[in-house]
């Protein structure tokens, strides 16, 4: 399954599907880290508003592409977590720590604005 | 209505997509709570993982379960893996042989109302979990 990457100045936005098995995240992982080497990105935001299962593979692999761009000098955001996918989440003891999330894309662009500015 | 029984083959990480998808078409059917039902898909995502990552192959079979004054919904998920040696080890949140995160169990048990398991080392593991319309 193909995943939108969309470039947007210095940051790239990749927008998750509903039905991404573990290949597809594997293969996230590494097209999403190699395009921040590619466009010189300061930022990924993750927006996986559309996916309704956030397993314990899923959450691994976010954590994972958010360390992996972390370590390229870039940030990245996770946003639109749903409320039921948040509460199966915490029920099933999964957390993103360490890793940015806001509740929607322009929350998240907001965000790395802001975060751009001070560093600036 | 709904049919009373689904049974899903689990072969690969693709089929894990399909048996929560499945599982959450069959509990949105029953009448279950969108929260609930993404608890439910949830849980078919772990146990369905746990049969790719741990034994290759297995089945998910889903069900409709009726209890006293409720209707449920069962998830049974068996395979003929290597079983496992320490069953309370593996219910104990952190544990994992196999390098992934190792909450699956004790966090399918969470998600679920009603959970067992039964295995022995050689003859394969099955895990059933229900949970109850609220």
């Amino acid at each position: 399954m193909e995943v939108p990457i969309l470039k947007q100045g210095a940051v790239l936005i990749a927008t998750f599907q509903a039905a991404l098995s573990d290949a597809d995240l594997n293969q996230l992982r590494m097209g999403l880290v190699q395009q921040v080497v590619k466009f010189r990105s300061r930022a990924v935001i993750v927006d996986v508003t559309a996916m309704d299962v956030m397993d314990s593979f899923a959450s691994r692999t976010l954590r994972e592409i958010a360390h992996m761009i972390r370590l390229r000098g870039a940030e990245t955001v996770i946003v639109g977590i749903q409320p039921e996918v948040a509460f199966a989440m915490v029920q099933l003891g999964l957390t993103l720590e360490g890793v940015a999330t806001a509740l929607d894309l322009e929350e998240g662009l907001a965000y790395l604005n802001e975060k751009f500015k001070t560093t600036n | 209505m709904s049919v009373g029984e689904i049974r899903v083959a689990i072969n690969s990480d693709q089929d894990i997509v399909s048996a929560r998808q499945k599982g959450r078409v069959m509990a949105t059917e029953l009448g279950f709570s969108s929260g609930d039902a993404t608890l439910i898909a949830t849980a078919i995502s772990e146990l369905a993982r746990n049969i790719v990552s741990y034994a290759s192959k297995g089945q998910i079979t889903l069900k409709v379960v009726n209890g006293l004054n409720r209707q449920g919904i069962s998830v049974i998920a068996s395979d003929d893996g290597p079983g496992i040696t320490d069953i309370r080890q593996a219910l104990r949140d952190g544990y994992s042989t196999s390098g992934s995160l190792g909450l699956g169990l004790p966090g399918v048990r969470r998600l679920m109302d009603e959970f067992e398991i039964s295995s022995q080392p050689g003859q394969g593991t099955t895990v059933t979990v229900k949970k109850w319309r609220q």
